[in-house]
């Protein structure tokens, strides 16, 4: 239909309208006997930071997997950005696959190269018309712009602590400006200071470049303190997604379970107290600094 | 909507202006940013009026030749002004990687980096053999502290199943033995002391050898990549924490099987490369298996035997100890669990020679020749 210089532009730079980021239907994953999920929907709002919470073995990592096709699942469809994204071959995916970053739990930072050229690695490998010189460029200000320190650029990953690798991480999964961002638990295994510090970089950048993200977490306080809509996992299934109040006036056990524990009920007194604060101090930094963490 | 970056350079009330347009995105640059390098000379602004849409590459891409030219960024739209400012904040200078430094220095440092490498791990290992030595002391004050099944899985994993390869290894051996020294000694019309230099040089040497280099390749590599793998997880540090002691759980054991293994595999690897050099002489010297038996115990001394089977149980600690000592020596990464791997095995097999060499002139030197 459409004539092939246009069919190029189009795949190249494309960008859609509508306001569905991810849209799964109907997944079903299983290992062996055992099934993980099964007639699973879920759709992601453009723009919107997506917080995906369940208990441990609930499936959240292999629904991660499923949408940026490293696991294939046994049924269901994925589209993202309007592009359905199973049994696609690599070729065809990849105009998509250009547009996500994803960072993983571990960081999962190739070893034998510095921070820097980690970050510079999906700018090698898709644009090679960019030169050494503004690579590098492009490397130092993704770098600062996640608060790194300038002497990370030339380390190895082996000598950076567990957050600066999660930092590093997340430069290197928006090193191409991606309009979609997977976060598998970027806050686990960071101090409360480190972790805070953390959500506060995601949220600013979000918001600067106008990213979705898809947010796997356990850390309450990273729900409240930046998630727009929280999904829960459970019973192989979405079993509700909204903004935590909406899912408070669910009466679903695993739901009040969560978010109204211990731990729950001191992550919603620290919103509260921040609330009060910054209420107080109108003009104050309200940068979310001394988040109360539990 | 989304077309590639382009660029017009026009004069505007006597100064020069940039005029971008297009998609100032990392997808649609193609390009650009070498044009953008191109351009000399005064510029006076950079004009955005036209573009789409922009992200940070785009925007860095603007930034960096406004610094540049001395030129202004116009006409930007607010998203575009704020990723301007976004990466503006962030420019400043950042190594990419560590410090370059100059080619002579490299090799004069990597010279001397190799010989202190060399020295310290011959030191390390000496030191790997004092702790295994002090380890098989307190397990001897303490045998119930003895991992019997440890050891026994690593006797199979060690010795039962490399007795396949090593058996086949060793058939063609004795055979190229006896082919290639029948040969030579068919110029003298001696071929009949085929069956000594078969019999002795596997019962001598290469039975013990060659074994030493299979299981040095086979289990030496093991030991080093298992035990850098723990070393990487931490398993290794788990255990000293609770109470373990590596050296009991995984180094001990893993010696001891070699250490076992070695003279049986040694022994059976002689055996095999005779009855191979006995099936060549049978097939193709015309030789009957019962006079090359007979003929082998005539000319083969006992010492011989026990000069392979002493060899054995020391390349099995050399073996063992440098798996293991090199495993241990694992910090890093993944990368440095496959260098480890192949230190432990080329180390081994240089050691085993080298003492091997030692060997040789002491067993001639107390009279077993």
């Amino acid at each position: 239909m459409a004539p092939p210089a246009v069919e190029e532009e189009r795949v190249e730079c494309a960008v859609e309208h509508g306001d569905i980021a991810i849209s799964v239907r109907g997944l079903r994953n299983s290992f062996g006997d055992q099934l993980v999920h099964d007639g699973l929907d879920l759709d992601v709002r453009k723009g919107e930071i997506l917080g995906v919470v369940g208990g441990s073995g609930t499936g959240k990592s292999v629904l991660m997997r499923s949408i940026i096709g490293l696991q294939t699942p046994d049924a269901g469809e994925v589209h993202v950005f309007g592009e359905s994204m199973i049994g696609r071959l690599d070729d065809e995916a990849l105009a998509i696959r250009k547009r996500w970053g994803v960072l993983f739990q571990g960081g999962a930072l190739f070893s034998t190269l510095t921070v820097a050229e980690n970050v510079e690695v999906p700018i090698r490998e898709y644009y090679p018309n960019i030169g050494p010189q503004l690579r590098d460029e492009i490397a130092a200000y993704k770098i600062r712009m996640t608060g790194l320190p300038e002497e990370a650029g030339p380390k190895f990953p082996s000598e950076l602590s567990g957050g600066m690798k999660k930092r590093a991480g997340l430069a290197r999964a928006l090193a191409l400006d991606p309009d979609l961002l997977f976060l598998d638990e970027p806050t686990a295994g960071l101090d409360p200071i480190g972790a805070a510090a953390f959500d506060d970089q995601t949220r600013k950048l979000q918001q600067t470049l106008g990213l979705t993200v898809f947010l796997i977490t356990h850390d309450l306080d990273t729900l409240y303190s930046i998630c727009d809509r929280v999904a829960v996992l459970a019973d192989r299934q979405v079993i509700a997604v909204g903004t935590i109040p909406e899912l408070l006036a669910l009466d679903h056990p695993w739901i009040q379970e969560y978010f109204n524990g211990p731990r729950g009920r001191a992550a919603t007194a620290a919103v509260e107290r921040e609330r009060d604060r910054s209420a107080a101090a109108q003009d104050g930094q309200g940068n979310g600094q001394g988040n109360g963490k539990r | 909507m989304n077309k590639a970056a382009d660029l017009v350079e026009e004069t505007r009330d006597g100064s020069s202006v940039i005029r971008l347009s297009g998609t100032l995105s990392v997808a649609c640059l193609r390009d650009l940013p070498a044009r953008l390098d191109a351009v000399t000379g005064p510029v006076g602004a950079i004009d955005l009026g036209d573009i789409s849409h922009i992200d940070t590459i785009g925007a860095w891409t603007v930034h960096r030749t406004a610094r540049r030219l001395g030129a202004k960024v116009i006409n930007a739209s607010d998203d575009a002004r704020r990723l301007i400012d976004t990466v503006a904040g962030y420019d400043e200078p950042m190594a990419i990687r560590p410090d370059h430094v100059s080619p002579l220095q490299r090799i004069v440092g990597q010279i001397g980096e190799a010989v202190i490498n060399s020295g310290t791990t011959l030191v390390g290992l000496l030191g790997f053999f004092g702790s295994t030595l002090v380890a098989s002391w307190s397990l001897l004050r303490h045998p119930r502290r003895f991992r019997l099944n440890a050891v026994v899985q690593r006797f199979e994993v060690v010795g039962v199943s490399a007795l396949g390869i090593i058996g086949l290894m060793s058939f063609l051996i004795g055979i190229v033995i006896a082919q290639q020294g029948s040969v030579q000694l068919k110029q003298f019309g001696m071929e009949v002391l085929t069956i000594n230099l078969v019999g002795r040089l596997t019962f001598r040497e290469l039975g013990v050898l060659m074994t030493a280099i299979m299981v040095a390749g086979r289990s030496g590599s093991a030991f080093a990549a298992q035990l850098g793998t723990m070393k990487l997880t931490e398993e290794i540090d788990a255990m000293r924490t609770i109470g373990v002691s590596p050296m009991e759980a995984l180094v001990l054991p893993r010696t001891l099987a070699v250490v076992v293994m070695m003279p049986l595999l040694g022994f059976y690897s002689s055996i095999v490369a005779i009855i191979g050099g006995g099936f060549l002489c049978a097939v193709a010297l015309d030789i009957p298996p019962i006079t090359f038996v007979q003929r082998l115990r005539e000319v083969v001394p006992i010492t011989d035997l026990y000069v392979g089977l002493i060899k054995a149980p020391v390349f099995g600690v050399i073996i063992a100890l440098a798996g293991c000592f090199q495993g241990m020596q694992v910090k890093a990464n993944a990368e440095e669990v496959g260098l480890r791997t192949t230190a432990a095995v080329v180390q081994a097999i240089f050691l085993v020679i080298v003492i091997d060499s030692f060997f040789a002139v002491f067993f001639t030197w107390v009279g077993w020749v």
